[in-house]
């Protein structure tokens, strides 16, 4: 079963360049843990977004009568072994979405410049104040995800992918030309606006259709990394420092309260989607596999097959019988017909019918089937925490005086948060926020590691 | 000061490890994990040293030069003994989680044992030791510069990045002989590691760095077959392995002789 991990997911409009006060559109999701390795019935609740396409096609398939106990501790070991791969299968878009981050900070020094293209009046430095930054922006987000819960629940589809829309739009074609204006500007690369027109369109249309349509899995991956990468990015070149940090306290404070409170709106966003067994917007949440278009195709032929079994048998014996009449054929290769006709006789037919065929294939498959296989099953991470994960990590190594070290502590501090919650989910085994461990690690290695001289012996 | 300079030093320092990691730990990813953990409580065992030492040092006279260079020797027998202290303790942490392992699964065998994991942990710690000795240094290689214009050793990045790669391996071989050590309750080793890791470390405090090079790799050599002993290898099992002859080996691997 999917395994989820609830996070959010922030798109934010940049400000324009002029003084206009910053328009922020946040989009928030948060989807629930699935259970754990166990299938069925066991813990914590069936249905769900990640169960549902994958149980569409076959059958649960009936296991054997056991003991309780034995298969909880089977779960228990399978958890292990297969926990420790969603582990890894999360790892890896996270390492390469920071390193994405850090490469473009290290290498293009416009993310890292102060050039007036503050979130604040001309007048006030955000340095005196940077709580005063921190609670506006915090309010905003709170204010976004109320919304965004409040119209899930009143089933304005329409209006939320409509923004889920717009945002990804503004993402993929305003930002990635102005990430690739920067990097040309970098290494001092020149070229004319038809061909970036050219390559910026096909960049974003390919990735609206990946993210919110279909795609190759690896594609739409790729896309979501890409544009958490480029969020990240934004942030770090509008916040300011402090007022960064505390946001990002304050974020994983509030996700920890929104999703493990009774009243939380993340909460209820999740068992809404639950209640109401729909997938959470594919366009917030990165997913490790896609499971349901592989099971149908799968399951379709079986069906079929059993339905035409009946007709081919008065074809059967005409089958057979078809062998003898071509062996007439000078070049019958030593198989005299009348030995063709003994060995059929003696050990059945020898030609495949189109029966023994349709029985062939409606024998269970060699591939095991797809609900007891915890290898198919995918985690998913919600895009906020790529974002802000991100974030951390480029923000140190922006502004940190021990530079690489502090970058360094940062990545080892988020990834090993990221797994201590992943144990946690497979423990608990439902909705967990996945930010204030990492973030809390990340946070306090940071400081440590910028302020305290480090030598290694 | 070329990138020449700068791939070249960082091969040098990271070859080893990273082909290690490559050929035998990037496949299992219950291993990558315990190697991210072991890198993390390094990590931690560090910053607990610094912030000792930085306390110290702020409680200190700073006007007193020799009382900062012993505050300076003082602060990496400390950095020393609480990494081999935090390695203890994530054996400690390993056996229980093993044990715990054991006892719900239904297989008498673990997913991992514990030399496995005494290889990985110690990769980890090296990996984060070696990262932070020699990344900044690898940074500041690519850019313009001249190496020891004011007299000091020109070979400074090679012999940061030998020495770096002396580290690693070092505490990979210390975690298997640590680990070993403590399952046999051999306690002579468990302190033959702790006095090996602090000679290595207390040779930094030579300026001419080429010349800490040498008792570093004799070091790192005598540990080696000491961790290839104690991990259970043989001259026996070295000849075997190396004319591919090893019939374990090759069966557990399907390769044909």
């Amino acid at each position: 079963m999917g395994q989820i991990l609830g996070d959010q997911q922030e798109t934010n409009v940049a400000p324009e360049p002029t003084e206009a006060p910053p328009e922020v559109t946040v989009n928030r999701a948060r989807s629930r843990g699935g259970s754990g390795a166990g299938g069925g019935g066991g813990g914590g609740g069936g249905g769900g977004n990640g169960s549902g396409p994958e149980q569409n096609g076959q059958p649960p398939a009936a296991r054997p009568a056991r003991v309780v106990e034995a298969e909880e501790d089977e779960d228990e070991e399978l958890t292990l072994k297969y926990g420790a791969k969603h582990v890894i299968m999360l790892f890896v878009p996270v390492t390469l979405c920071m390193v994405v981050v850090v490469a473009t900070i290290k290498s293009v020094s416009f993310y890292t410049q102060n050039d007036g293209q503050r979130l604040h009046s001309s007048t006030e430095s955000p340095q005196l104040h940077p709580e005063r930054y921190a609670t506006i922006m915090i309010t905003v987000i709170i204010v976004m995800t109320l919304v965004l819960v409040l119209l899930y629940k009143y089933r304005c589809y329409k209006v939320i992918q409509g923004w889920l829309f717009l945002s990804s739009l503004l993402l993929l074609f305003f930002f990635s030309y102005i990430y690739l204006k920067e990097v040309f500007k970098t290494y001092n690369l020149a070229m004319d606006y038809f061909t970036l027109a050219i390559i910026i369109w096909n960049f974003g249309v390919v990735g609206m259709m990946c993210i919110h349509w279909k795609g190759p899995l690896r594609l739409q991956q790729a896309y979501l990394i890409m544009i958490s990468a480029l969020m990240a990015l934004v942030f770090i070149k509008y916040l300011p420092e402090w007022t960064a940090w505390l946001i990002l306290a304050v974020i994983s404070v509030y996700d920890l309260l929104a999703v493990l409170c009774p009243k939380g709106p993340l909460r209820i966003l999740v068992e809404t989607a639950q209640e109401r067994n729909e997938p959470i917007f594919p366009a917030l949440i990165y997913s490790s596999t896609m499971v349901w278009l592989v099971n149908m195709a799968d399951t379709d032929r079986p069906k079929r097959n059993s339905t035409e079994a009946a007709s081919p048998q008065q074809e059967a014996p005409e089958a057979v019988a078809s062998p003898a009449p071509s062996s007439l054929s000078q070049d019958d290769g030593g198989f005299s017909p009348s030995w063709v006709n003994q060995q059929q006789h003696q050990l059945g037919p020898l030609q495949s019918t189109e029966q023994t065929r349709r029985e062939i294939q409606e024998m269970p498959s060699a591939r095991p089937p797809v609900e007891d296989d915890d290898e198919e099953r995918g985690v998913k991470l919600g895009l906020g925490d790529f974002i802000f994960y991100s974030m951390l990590v480029g923000k140190a190594s922006a502004t940190a005086s021990g530079d690489w070290n502090t970058t360094l502590a940062c990545f080892v501090a988020i990834l090993i948060g990221l797994c201590l919650t992943l144990l946690l989910l497979a423990i608990f085994k439902k909705a967990l926020p996945a930010l204030p461990i990492s973030i809390f690690f990340g946070l306090v290695f940071y400081f440590a590691t910028d302020n305290l001289p480090l030598r290694p012996a | 000061m070329t990138a020449a300079v700068f791939f070249g030093c960082t091969f040098i320092a990271f070859g080893p490890a990273v082909a290690l990691f490559l050929f035998t730990i990037a496949r299992e990813p219950l291993r990558v994990i315990f190697l991210i953990a072991g890198a993390f409580f390094w990590l931690v065992s560090l910053l607990l040293s610094s912030l000792v030492w930085f306390i110290s040092v702020q409680i200190s006279n700073k006007n007193s030069a020799a009382q900062q260079k012993g505050l300076l020797i003082f602060g990496v027998v400390l950095s020393v003994l609480l990494q081999e202290t935090f390695r203890f303790a994530y054996y400690k942490l390993l056996k229980k989680a093993n044990e715990g392992l054991l006892t719900l699964s239904q297989e008498e065998t673990m997913p991992i044992s514990i030399r496995q994991l005494a290889y990985v942990s110690g990769l980890g710690f090296g990996f984060m030791s070696g990262a932070f000795s020699v990344v900044n240094i690898l940074a500041d290689s690519v850019g313009p510069g001249t190496v020891g214009i004011h007299g000091d050793s020109q070979h400074y990045f090679l012999s940061s990045a030998f020495m770096t790669m002396a580290i690693i391996l070092l505490h990979m071989f210390w975690g298997v002989v640590f680990f070993d050590a403590c399952e046999k309750q051999r306690w002579w080793a468990v302190a033959a590691v702790v006095i090996s890791h602090l000679v290595v470390s207390c040779t930094f405090q030579n300026p001419e760095y080429v010349a800490s090079l040498v008792p570093t790799y004799i070091i790192l050599f005598v540990m080696g077959v000491w961790a290839f002993y104690s991990a259970g290898g043989s001259l026996r099992n070295l000849k075997l392995c190396l004319t591919c002859k090893d019939k374990d080996f090759l069966l557990a691997n399907h390769r044909p002789r």
